[in-house]
C-alpha cells in the first residue's frame, strides 16, 4: 500500500514508451499498453488486499496518506504530491485497473491496422494513468489534474477518426461540455481551499465532519463541487455530450464513457462527501434532484435510440444517475457499490456492442437482429450484461440497485421530500431500464436478419476479443455477491460513510424486481414478439415521441441559444468592437495626427510661413526685372546720373547745413 | 565567482550589444560569419545567465547580485542593477528565447534577407529586454525600455508580412505613447522625493516620497498606462495582433515571449512597490479589465481565421489572467503571474514558432486551407496540438498553473480589497477558460483535423527539420518540466512576491493607523 | 592772385571736363575730358595749399599722385578702348552697350 503510487506511474511510463518506442512494435505498440495493463491491475489487486486486510485488522483505519511538497505558491500556500489510499480508492483502483486491461487487450484486436493505432494506446495508457492519478490523489487540485488528464484523453479518444468532422466535433463537445462544470469545480476548490488553508482531501473532510467550516461555506462548496459531477458524469443539464462521445472507437466508450471516467463524478462526490453532509440540506437534496430528473429522461431517451451504442450510452447517463441520486439520499456504500457492477456490466456491454459492430459493420439496430447463433458468446456475454442492467437477481446489478433503492425508501420515510422523490424516480427508470434492454435485445440478437445478407456475414470475433467478454461476464454475474446483504455483505466494510449499509428490505427488493419484470415483459412484447403493434406517431403520444426523438431539444438550445452566438455572433461582436471601436480609437488617433500634419505642413507651414519667404523673393525678382531696363549700358547716362546724384546730395547738403 | 557575482548580470545584459557591434564591423557578405557572431554572443549571455542562476540564493527574497556605479551625477541616475525572484525567470527566459531564436533563424531569415542587419538587431533587442529585467534606476530602466522599441520597430517593418509599415509604425507609436506617460511619472517620482532620486529601492523607502493622495495615484495611473499598453491590457491591446501578425517569426517570438512581460514586470518592480497605497485603490480597476481582457480575447480568438492573428489575441487573454494574479496583491498572485508569464512566453512563444514554419510551408496562415494538416505533416501538427492544449490550461503542462494560481488568489485578495469585484473577475475568468478551450479545440479542428484540401500546389511538404527540432526541444521540454516541477520557479519567486505583499500591506496598515489617529 | 580767380577757372575747366565726359560720342574725347576734370581738381588742390599754407605741401603731393593715377587710368582707358575698336570698329560710345542689363 505504501507503493500505490507506483500504479499510475507504471500506466504514465507506458504512455511515454507507447508514444516513443511504440511503432517499432509488430502490433505497433499494443504491447506496451497490455503489458503495462497486467501490471496496472496485479499493482491494484495488490493494493486492494492489502487496504482490505488493514480494514479487517482496524475498523477505524481512515486510509494511508503520504505525500511531498509540490510547490509552494505562497508563504502559508502548498501544494502537496501525493496519494491517500483507503477502501474506496482500493475499489476504484480495481475498476480501472480491470476494465482497462480488458479494453486494452480487446483494442488490441479491435483497432489492429487503424492508422493511428500507436497514438491510440498511448492515449489509452495516459488515460487510465489520469484516472488513477484521481482515485489515488491525496488533495483536490491533484484530482483536478487527474480529472482534466481525463478530459483531454477523452477529446483525443472521441476524435480519434479526426477526418471525419463529426468525430472531431463530438470531442470539442465533450470537451466543452465537461469543461463548463470543472469551473465550478475548480471554484469549489477554490472555495474550500481557502476555508480550510489546504488541498488536503483528508484534511478537508476533517474540518468539514467537525464543523470548523461554515455551514455557508460548505455549501457553496458542495453546489460548486457538484458542478464538475454535473459535467463529468453527463447529468442533467450537461448529459448531452455522452451519446455524441460514441463517435469514438468501441473499446474507448467501453473504458471512458461507461465504466471509468464518467464516474469521476460520482467518485468526486462520494469522496467529498463529508462536505456535502455537513452542507445544509440544499447541497445534498440538489445531488438527489438532479440524479432523479437524469435518470429518468435518460432512461426515456434509450428507449427511441436506433443507435445501439447511444442506447448504452443514455442507459449509463441514467446509471449514473443511480448513483449520484443514491449520494444524494445518503445511501453512500450504496453508490459506490453501484459504481463497482455498473462497471463490470456496462463495459461488457459496451464490448459487447463492439464485438456486433465489428461484425455487421453498422451501429443501428435496424441493420442487425437474428445474431445470436452466428455470434454466441457475443450474444451470452451481451445478454447477461444487459440482465445485469435491468437488474435481474441474481445478476450484478440487483444488488447494487437495491441498495440504492432501499436507501432512497428510507430516505422518504424519514420525511425527505427529495428521498420521496428519488425514490419514485428509482422505481419508475427500474422499469423503463428493463424495457429498453428488452428492446434492445431483442432488435439485436433475435429476430430475422436486418442487415444485407449479401454482402454482411457475420461472425464470432477473434478471441483476444471474446476473452475480456466472458471475464466481464462473470464479474457482471459474481460481482454483485460481494455485497449480498447480511452476513457475507464484504462491501460495505470496505466502503461507508457513517454507519454500514440500509437494512435489507425485501418489499422493497421485490417491488423493484417486479416492475423491472414487467418492464421487460413490455418491451420484449413490443419489440420481440410483436404483440403489440403501436405506431407512436400516430397516438397521442406522438409530441412527446417527438421530443424524445429531438433529445428534448436540449442540443438545438445549446447549440442555438449558446455555441452559435458566442462563436458566430459574440465573437465577431466583440472583433468588430475590437477593428472599429478599439482599433477604430487608435487608427483615429493616427488619422487626425497625419491629417493635422498635413494641415500644419501644407496649409500653415508651406503656405503662410514659406509663403512670406517665397513672396518676398517673388517681388524682389519682378522689381529687378522691371528695373533692369534702366541699365541701357550708355555709360554716359550713367555718369550722367552720377552727376546728378552728386549735385543733388551736394545741394541738399547746402540746403540743410549739415 | 566574484565577477560573476558583481558583473554577471552586466555582462548578460551587455554580451548581445557586444556581439551586435562586432557583427555590424564585418563586411556585408559574410553571413557565415554573421551567424555564428550571433550565436556565440548570445550562447555566451546564456551560460553567464545559468551561472547567475545557480549562484543565485534561491531562498532569498532581497535583491542580489547588486551592482551601483555612478552614471549620471548631475540628477543622481546611477548604472544601478540587481536581481531578485521575480526578475531571475524573466532574464533567463529572455536568454532563452533569444538564442533558440538564432538557432532557429539560422536557415529561415526572412525576406528581404540581411543577416548582419537581422542578426545586430536581434541582439541589440536582446540588451533592451534583459537590461530592462535588472535596472534598478529609473532612468536607466527608462533607457532600456526604449532601447527594445528601435530594433523591434524595424524587424517589423523590414522582415515583415504586407502590411509591415502600418504593424511597425502602430507598435512604436503606440508605446511610446504608453511610456511618455510612464517618463512623466518617473519625473514626478524624481522632483517629489526628498532627496531627489532616480533609485527605484531609495523610493521604496519610508520618508522618501511624501505625497499627497490625489497626486500619488495620478503618478500611478500615468505609469500604470505605460505598462498597460506593454502588457497590453484591454483596451489597450489593438497594437498587438497587427504587430505579431506582421512581424516575422523571430519578431512575434520575441515579442510574445520577453516584451509583453516588461510592462508586467513593470507593475511588479516599480508601480506597486514604489506606491503601495495608489495600487490598492487601483487593483480593482485592474482586475475588472483583466477579467474583460480574458474573455474578450478568447471571443476574438473565435472570430479569426488566420491563425496567427488568434494566437496573438490568445496573448491578450493570457496576459490577462497575469494581470489578474497582480490586482490580487497577494504572493499566491504575484506567484501566478510570474509563472504566468513564464509559461506564456514558453508556450506562445512555441505557438509562434509553429505558426512561421507552417506559413513557410503553406504560404498562409488562412486555417480553412491548412485542414488536414494532421494528415501531410503529421509531427508539425502534434506539435500545433500539444502547443494549443498546452496553452488552454492543461494538467502536466505549463499553461495550467498560472491560470489556476490567478483564478485561486482572486477568490481571496489581499485584505481591504473589494472581494465582490474580484470575485466577479474570478467568475468571468473561468467563462474564459471555457472560451479558450472552446477557440483553440475550434483551431485544432480546422488546422489539424479533416482532409487535406486537395489543390495540388503544395506537393509533398517536409516536416519538421532538424534545425527547426533544435530550437524547440528546450522549449516544449520547458512545457513538460514546468507544468509536473512548478517548483522550478515557485521556489525562486516565493520569498521576493512574499516580500512585495509585505511592502503593500505594510501600507496599508500606515494607512488604517493614520485614519485610527484622525 | 586771388583765390576765387582760381576757383572761378578751375570750375570752367571742370564743366568743360564734365560737358565733354556727358555730350561727346567719341570715346577718346571721352577720356581726354576726364582729364580736364582732373586737373581741374588739381588746380584746386595746389591753390588751396597755398592758401592754407600748409609747410607740408600736402595738396602739392595730392597732386601729384592724382597725375600718377590719371596716367594709369589713362592708360587702362586707351588700351580698353583700343580694344573696343578691334572688335567693333567704332570708339562712339552709343554703339558700345556692354555693360546694358
Amino acid at each position: 500500500m505504501e507503493m500505490a503510487f507506483v500504479v499510475p506511474v507504471i500506466a504514465m511510463a507506458s504512455a511515454a514508451l507507447i508514444w516513443a518506442i511504440g511503432k517499432r512494435f509488430p502490433r505497433r505498440g499494443a504491447e506496451i499498453g497490455v503489458g503495462a495493463m497486467v501490471a496496472v491491475l496485479l499493482g491494484s489487486l495488490l493494493v486492494f488486499f492489502d487496504t482490505i486486510r488493514h480494514i479487517g485488522a482496524d475498523p477505524d483505519f481512515h486510509g494511508f496518506e503520504r505525500a511531498v511538497t509540490w510547490m509552494n505558491f505562497g508563504p502559508d500556500s502548498t501544494l502537496e504530491l501525493g496519494f491517500h489510499v483507503d477502501g474506496l480508492t482500493a475499489v476504484l483502483m480495481v475498476v480501472v485497473g480491470f476494465v482497462a486491461l480488458m479494453v486494452h487487450l480487446y483494442a488490441a484486436s479491435y483497432m489492429k491496422g487503424d492508422v493511428r493505432v500507436t497514438h491510440f494506446f498511448a492515449t489509452l495508457s495516459l488515460f487510465t494513468a489520469s484516472m488513477l492519478n484521481l482515485v489515488l490523489a491525496n488533495n483536490m487540485l491533484q484530482m483536478l489534474l487527474g480529472w482534466e488528464g481525463m478530459g483531454i484523453c477523452s477529446y483525443l479518444l472521441i476524435g480519434h477518426w479526426w477526418e471525419k468532422h463529426e468525430n472531431s466535433s463530438a470531442a470539442i463537445k465533450a470537451f466543452l461540455t465537461t469543461r463548463v462544470g470543472d469551473v465550478g469545480f475548480m471554484f469549489g476548490i477554490f472555495v474550500l481551499f481557502w476555508a480550510a488553508r489546504s488541498f488536503n482531501v483528508a484534511q478537508i473532510n476533517e474540518m468539514a465532519a467537525a464543523g470548523d467550516i461554515a455551514r455557508g461555506t460548505l455549501t457553496v462548496a458542495a453546489v460548486l463541487l457538484f458542478c464538475g459531477a454535473i459535467g463529468k458524469s453527463a447529468q442533467f443539464p450537461l448529459h448531452t455530450w455522452l451519446p455524441d462521445a460514441m463517435a469514438g472507437p468501441t473499446p474507448v466508450s467501453a473504458l471512458i464513457h461507461a465504466a471509468t471516467m464518467v464516474v469521476a463524478g460520482v467518485y468526486l462526490v462520494a469522496r467529498m462527501f463529508p462536505v456535502f453532509d455537513n452542507a445544509s440540506d440544499i447541497a445534498l437534496d440538489e445531488v438527489a434532484i438532479i440524479g432523479s430528473i437524469t435518470m429518468v429522461i435518460a432512461a426515456l431517451l434509450a428507449l427511441v435510440q436506433q443507435d445501439l451504442k447511444r442506447v448504452l450510452a443514455y442507459s449509463t447517463i441514467s446509471q449514473l444517475a443511480y448513483m449520484i441520486g443514491g449520494l444524494g439520499v445518503g445511501a453512500y456504500t450504496a453508490s459506490v457499490f453501484h459504481i463497482w457492477t455498473h462497471a463490470w456490466f456496462k463495459a461488457l456491454l459496451f464490448l459487447g456492442a463492439g464485438s456486433v459492430i465489428h461484425a455487421v459493420h453498422s451501429n443501428n439496430m435496424t441493420d442487425m437482429g437474428g445474431l445470436f447463433k452466428k455470434m454466441p458468446i457475443t450474444s451470452i456475454t451481451f445478454i447477461i450484461g444487459g440482465l445485469a442492467l435491468a437488474a435481474f437477481p441474481p445478476f450484478a446489478g440487483f444488488w447494487s440497485k437495491d441498495e440504492l433503492v432501499t436507501g432512497a425508501y428510507e430516505a422518504a420515510t424519514h420525511g425527505s421530500t427529495a428521498g420521496m422523490i428519488t425514490f419514485i424516480a428509482m422505481m419508475l427508470t427500474a422499469f423503463l431500464t428493463a424495457c429498453y434492454v428488452a428492446r434492445m435485445l431483442a432488435l439485436t440478437f433475435f429476430g430475422a436478419p436486418k442487415y444485407d445478407e449479401k454482402h454482411v456475414h457475420p461472425h464470432e470475433s477473434p478471441r483476444l476479443m471474446t476473452y475480456p467478454l466472458i471475464a466481464l461476464a462473470v464479474l457482471a454475474v459474481a460481482g454483485g455477491w460481494v455485497g449480498i446483504p447480511g452476513d457475507l455483505n464484504q462491501f460495505g466494510t470496505w466502503v461507508h460513510y457513517g454507519e454500514e449499509h440500509a437494512a435489507f428490505n425485501p418489499m422493497i427488493a421485490i417491488a423493484s424486481t417486479g416492475l423491472a419484470l414487467a418492464g421487460f415483459a413490455v418491451g420484449w412484447a413490443i419489440f420481440r414478439l410483436g404483440r403489440v403493434k403501436v405506431d407512436l406517431q400516430r397516438t397521442a403520444l406522438a409530441p412527446f415521441y417527438r421530443l424524445l426523438l429531438n433529445k428534448y431539444y436540449l442540443d438545438e438550445i445549446y447549440f442555438r441559444g449558446i455555441v452559435r452566438p458566442v462563436r458566430d455572433g459574440l465573437s465577431r461582436a466583440a472583433y468588430w468592437v475590437n477593428q472599429h471601436v478599439l482599433d477604430g480609437v487608435v487608427n483615429a488617433a493616427g488619422i487626425v495626427a497625419v491629417k493635422s500634419g498635413t494641415f500644419a505642413y501644407r496649409d500653415v507651414d508651406q503656405g503662410l510661413i514659406d509663403g512670406l519667404v517665397n513672396n518676398l523673393a517673388r517681388f524682389a525678382g519682378l522689381a529687378g526685372d522691371k528695373l533692369k531696363f534702366w541699365q541701357t549700358g550708355n555709360m554716359q547716362r550713367y555718369a550722367a546720373a552720377m552727376f546728378l546724384g552728386v549735385a543733388t546730395l551736394v545741394g541738399a547738403f547746402a540746403f540743410f547745413r549739415f | 565567482m566574484n565577477l560573476v557575482d558583481e558583473w554577471g548580470i552586466t555582462l548578460a545584459v551587455f554580451l548581445p550589444l557586444l556581439g551586435a557591434l562586432v557583427i555590424a564591423l564585418t563586411p556585408k557578405g559574410m553571413e557565415g560569419v554573421q551567424k555564428l557572431l550571433a550565436l556565440v554572443s548570445s550562447g555566451a549571455a546564456l551560460v553567464v545567465g545559468l551561472m547567475v542562476t545557480f549562484a543565485f540564493n534561491h531562498g532569498e527574497g532581497g535583491l542580489q547580485f547588486e551592482t551601483s556605479v555612478p552614471w549620471i551625477p548631475a540628477i543622481d541616475a546611477n548604472y544601478h542593477v540587481g536581481i531578485d525572484g521575480i526578475s531571475l525567470p524573466l532574464i533567463v527566459l529572455s536568454l532563452l528565447v533569444t538564442f533558440l531564436c538564432v538557432i532557429y533563424a539560422y536557415w529561415h531569415i526572412p525576406e528581404p534577407g540581411n543577416a548582419k542587419a537581422f542578426f545586430a538587431l536581434i541582439l541589440l533587442l536582446e540588451t533592451g529586454m534583459n537590461g530592462s529585467f535588472i535596472a534598478l534606476d529609473l532612468v536607466l530602466f527608462f533607457v532600456f525600455w526604449e532601447l527594445v522599441l528601435v530594433p523591434m520597430y524595424f524587424l517589423i517593418g523590414i522582415w515583415g508580412g504586407e502590411n509591415r509599415q502600418y504593424a511597425a509604425i502602430k507598435f512604436f507609436l503606440y508605446t511610446l505613447f504608453g511610456s511618455i506617460f510612464m517618463l512623466l511619472g518617473f519625473l514626478a517620482l524624481y522632483f517629489q522625493s526628498d532627496p531627489h532620486t532616480f533609485d527605484m529601492i531609495r523610493l521604496q523607502q519610508a520618508g522618501v516620497l511624501n505625497l499627497p493622495v490625489g497626486l500619488a495615484n495620478l503618478i500611478f495611473a500615468g505609469m500604470a498606462l505605460g505598462f498597460a499598453v506593454k502588457v497590453p491590457m484591454w483596451p489597450f491591446h489593438t497594437w498587438l495582433p497587427d504587430a505579431h501578425t506582421q512581424a516575422p517569426t523571430i519578431g512575434s517570438v520575441l515579442l510574445a515571449a520577453v516584451l509583453l512581460k516588461m510592462g508586467t514586470y513593470g507593475f511588479m518592480r516599480i508601480a506597486i512597490p514604489i506606491l503601495p497605497g495608489p495600487a490598492q485603490t487601483f487593483a480593482p480597476v485592474i482586475a475588472i479589465l483583466a477579467a474583460i481582457a480574458i474573455v474578450y480575447g478568447a471571443l476574438c480568438c473565435l472570430a479569426q481565421t488566420n491563425l496567427k492573428r488568434m494566437i496573438a489575441f490568445s496573448s491578450v487573454g493570457h496576459m490577462g489572467f497575469v494581470m489578474l494574479g497582480i490586482a490580487t496583491l497577494t504572493p499566491e498572485g504575484f506567484n501566478a503571474a510570474v509563472f504566468g508569464m513564464i509559461a506564456h512566453g514558453v508556450v506562445t512563444g512555441m505557438l509562434f514558432f509553429l505558426a512561421g514554419s507552417i506559413k513557410e510551408r503553406y504560404h498562409t496562415y488562412e486555417m480553412p486551407e491548412l485542414a488536414g494538416m494532421g494528415l501531410r505533416i503529421p509531427r508539425m501538427a502534434g506539435l500545433l496540438a500539444f502547443c494549443a492544449i498546452a496553452s488552454l490550461g492543461l494538467p502536466g503542462l505549463a499553461g495550467l498553473w498560472g491560470e489556476v494560481m490567478a483564478l485561486l488568489a482572486s477568490y481571496r485578495p489581499l485584505e481591504g480589497l473589494d472581494t465582490t469585484v474580484f470575485r466577479t473577475a474570478m467568475v468571468i475568468g473561468g467563462i474564459g477558460t471555457v472560451l479558450t478551450a472552446g477557440y483553440f479545440l475550434w483551431m485544432l479542428q480546422r488546422v489539424n483535423m479533416g482532409t487535406p484540401r486537395d489543390d495540388g500546389h503544395h506537393g509533398r511538404l517536409a516536416d519538421v527539420e532538424r534545425l527547426e527540432a533544435a530550437a524547440w526541444i528546450p522549449l516544449l521540454a520547458l512545457i513538460l518540466i514546468l507544468g509536473l516541477y512548478p517548483r522550478l520557479i515557485m521556489d525562486t519567486t516565493t520569498s521576493s512576491v512574499t516580500r512585495l505583499t509585505e511592502t503593500v500591506a505594510g501600507e496599508r496598515q500606515a494607512q488604517v493607523a493614520q485614519v485610527a489617529d484622525h | 592772385m586771388p583765390l576765387n580767380w582760381i576757383l572761378v577757372l578751375t570750375t570752367f575747366l571742370f564743366c568743360v571736363g564734365v560737358y565733354g565726359v556727358l555730350a561727346r560720342r567719341n570715346a577718346v574725347i571721352v577720356l581726354m575730358s576726364v582729364e580736364l576734370m582732373l586737373n581741374a581738381v588739381n588746380l584746386n588742390f595746389i591753390a588751396f595749399n597755398g592758401v592754407v599754407g600748409d609747410d607740408r605741401l600736402i595738396g602739392q603731393v595730392f597732386a601729384l599722385f592724382v597725375i600718377a593715377i590719371a596716367a594709369a587710368e589713362l592708360g587702362v582707358g586707351l588700351a580698353i578702348v583700343l580694344l573696343i575698336y578691334r572688335n567693333s570698329f567704332t570708339v562712339s560710345l552709343d554703339e558700345v552697350n556692354l555693360l546694358k542689363w
